[in-house]
């Protein structure tokens, strides 16, 4: 029993069958990765997992328990954090104000007063945002206003933000699109240290097979809002039913 | 001090000087003098001042932290007068527990309202917000009458209850209110020289409630529910996948913010006891959204700038009249005087307006940022020089060394 488990999801877009039958089990601890081509589900069966989006039928269990229903927000608190395409970071905030906020979220829950509170008495947060700013390599740029960082930078705060929440699960959507090279290479490096220094399980959904082979142990491949296959990276590589949904029949 | 950082420490005690040093501020010229129609230092405008100081400081809690634009917090505003009143015609002629009342009801009241019209965000919220405000306004018009005496407004009669305070004074005639005996009208008029000035208790009560309200909202500005508020205008995705629920923030901010608008309501109300709908129209809303963003929106001090620049304009501009402006222009030939006169003319008196929207035009395309960043800008402009300058003479003396 994995700690994610996905059972029999469909989810219907008017007459689009976006999601038929799809069957996942994500290992504790391993990092798995979901390919397929443009228009595979891929994006839909991520929103399903973190309550974007609920589906038709099936059901979504992490760690024993359901999220269907729940919102995002509640299944965050649950143990899963996400990573967009499109860094999602608080632009107008300072890089340690970004690293506080999720702090305060794990610590306090969905909401609190503390309207009054001082910052000052809040040092404990302070720190570990700092110190979380350091693993990230980041603390040189704790006053930087968000926004006018690059994008790798961006990425990278985002990462260290769901990291500071201590997340049993953390969902990656193509954490590498739209980077240049360099960028890539940093961040598969970054996310390797993680996947070997931590306890958690990683999801990541890609297009670049570069990425998805560097740091994937288990590689499930959605065609048509439906698995193909799940199997190990080395077998995934040559499998013909692959090479045809990305290639196309000819190939 | 007073858990601030030294910044908003010294902001405090100079907003803090200003106000509790108003009277002498604003009279600088004496009272036979030809500019003595540009003095604003007479109680009802002070009153003013801060009273509509306290509105936009709580109407900059929800705009400015949380980019929510509410177009009809006018509403609270005279919720709160209303409650206030009933409070002066049911129990005394004290104003703290109206006042008290004031702030209760109107916290109510945007409870209700914020449920509703935080379900949807941007141009809705405004909507939603604007529709209420006048629902409001067009219920105590009419319908609700019996409450709000429609289109007379609420006032004090000799037949009310009043049943802890007295009905009529000795003479006959409706008591006044007053703060345990202190009446709110009661004026000091200190007379030096040519000048003139008016200390007024209904002021000093206003500029200290509105002291107390600045610092609750620096309190808030720094603290980390603030910090999320600012979240929640920068990200709302983020917010909700880092385990964060934005709703009660939201609700929790436009509470507070109608709150101070409750509060300045009934300190309207305090001062001069009737509250009449057209208090809740959304002229009254969209004057408050000026005076945010004319003074600078999300910024601590630019609220109540911009509240006492627009009632400045609104009292003093309005009161110049083509005589006002002949006697100007006096010194001219007659020709260019009437052409003058002429010119200027649509700009003040009635036009006051006209010169509003075109400063307000004017701060919007080239100060985003309210009359904050003008000051942010002046000040930059004199540090520049200053370290020119000092960078020049360590230039010189280099050499000499």
């Amino acid at each position: 029993m994995g700690i994610l488990e996905v059972k029999n999801v469909n989810k219907r877009f008017g007459g689009l069958q976006a999601l038929g039958d799809v069957n996942l089990s994500i290992r504790e601890n391993s990092c798995h990765a979901i390919i397929g081509p443009n228009g595979a589900g891929k994006s839909t069966l991520l929103n399903c997992l973190v309550g974007k989006l609920i589906p038709d039928t099936g059901s979504v269990l992490f760690d024993g328990q359901s999220v269907l229903g729940r919102t995002p927000y509640e299944i965050n608190q649950m143990g899963i954090s996400r990573v967009f395409q499109t860094p999602e970071i608080f632009g107008d905030l300072s890089v340690l104000e970004n690293m506080m906020i999720p702090i305060f979220a794990s610590r306090d829950g969905s909401f609190r007063m503390h309207a009054i509170e001082n910052m000052h008495n809040e040092k404990a947060v302070v720190e570990r945002a700092k110190q979380v700013l350091d693993e990230m390599n980041m603390l040189d740029k704790q006053h930087m206003h968000a926004a006018s960082m690059s994008r790798g930078d961006k990425r990278r705060l985002e990462i260290g933000m769901c990291l500071s929440q201590n997340p049993r699960l953390l969902l990656l959507d193509e954490p590498t699109a739209g980077m240049a090279r360099a960028d890539t290479n940093n961040t598969i490096d970054l996310l390797k240290q993680i996947k070997d220094e931590r306890d958690i399980t990683i999801a990541i959904i890609e297009h670049d097979m570069h990425v998805v082979f560097s740091l994937a142990e288990r590689i499930t491949v959605l065609a048509q809002g439906t698995p193909l296959v799940e199997d190990d990276p080395e077998n995934i590589k040559g499998h013909p039913k692959v090479r045809e949904a990305y290639l196309g029949e000819a190939a | 001090m007073l858990g601030l950082n030294n910044k908003d420490t010294l902001l405090l005690i100079i907003v803090a000087a200003i106000t509790l040093l108003a009277p002498f501020i604003l009279n600088p010229f004496p009272t036979q003098s030809a500019m003595a129609q540009f003095n604003a230092g007479y109680p009802d405008l002070m009153q003013r001042f801060v009273i509509f100081g306290i509105f936009a400081i709580g109407f900059n809690i929800l705009f400015g932290l949380t980019g929510y634009l509410s177009f009809g917090h006018a509403a609270f505003l005279g919720v709160g007068s209303y409650s206030a009143v009933w409070m002066f015609k049911l129990l005394s002629m004290n104003v703290i527990p109206a006042i008290l009342l004031a702030m209760l009801i109107s916290g109510l009241f945007a409870v209700l309202i914020g449920f509703v019209s935080l379900r949807r965000s941007g141009i809705y919220f405004s909507i939603l917000t604007l529709a209420f405000a006048q629902m409001s306004f067009n219920l105590a018009y009419s319908v609700l009458t019996p409450i709000t005496n429609g289109e007379t407004g609420l006032q004090l009669t000799l037949n009310d209850p009043r049943i802890l305070g007295q009905v009529t004074t000795a003479e006959g005639s409706i008591p006044v209110t007053s703060l345990f005996g202190l009446e709110m009208r009661s004026t000091y008029e200190m007379i030096f020289g040519p000048w003139s000035f008016q200390f007024n208790a209904g002021y000093y009560l206003c500029a200290i409630i509105m002291l107390l309200s600045f610092y609750i909202a620096i309190r808030i500005f720094r603290s980390p529910f603030g910090m999320m508020l600012r979240a929640i205008k920068s990200n709302q995705t983020r917010m909700s996948y880092t385990g964060l629920n934005p709703r009660p923030y939201t609700l929790a901010a436009f509470v507070i913010s109608g709150m101070y608008a409750g509060l300045a309501g009934g300190l309207m109300a305090s001062m001069d006891p009737l509250a009449g709908a057209e208090r809740m129209q959304w002229t009254a809303s969209g004057e408050v959204v000026l005076m945010t963003i004319l003074g600078g929106a999300g910024t601590l001090i630019g609220p109540i700038l911009g509240a006492g620049f627009i009632k400045y304009f609104e009292n003093i501009f309005s009161k110049i009249n083509d005589n006002i402006l002949h006697s100007w222009f006096a010194f001219m030939p007659d020709g260019f005087e009437n052409a003058l006169v002429a010119i200027v003319h649509p700009f003040v008196g009635k036009g006051w307006h006209l010169t509003l929207g075109i400063l307000f035009m004017l701060v919007v395309v080239f100060l985003p940022g309210g009359l904050v960043e003008a000051g942010q800008r002046v000040a930059k402009l004199f540090r520049r020089r200053k370290s020119e300058k000092t960078s020049d003479e360590s230039a010189q003396s280099k050499p000499a060394e």
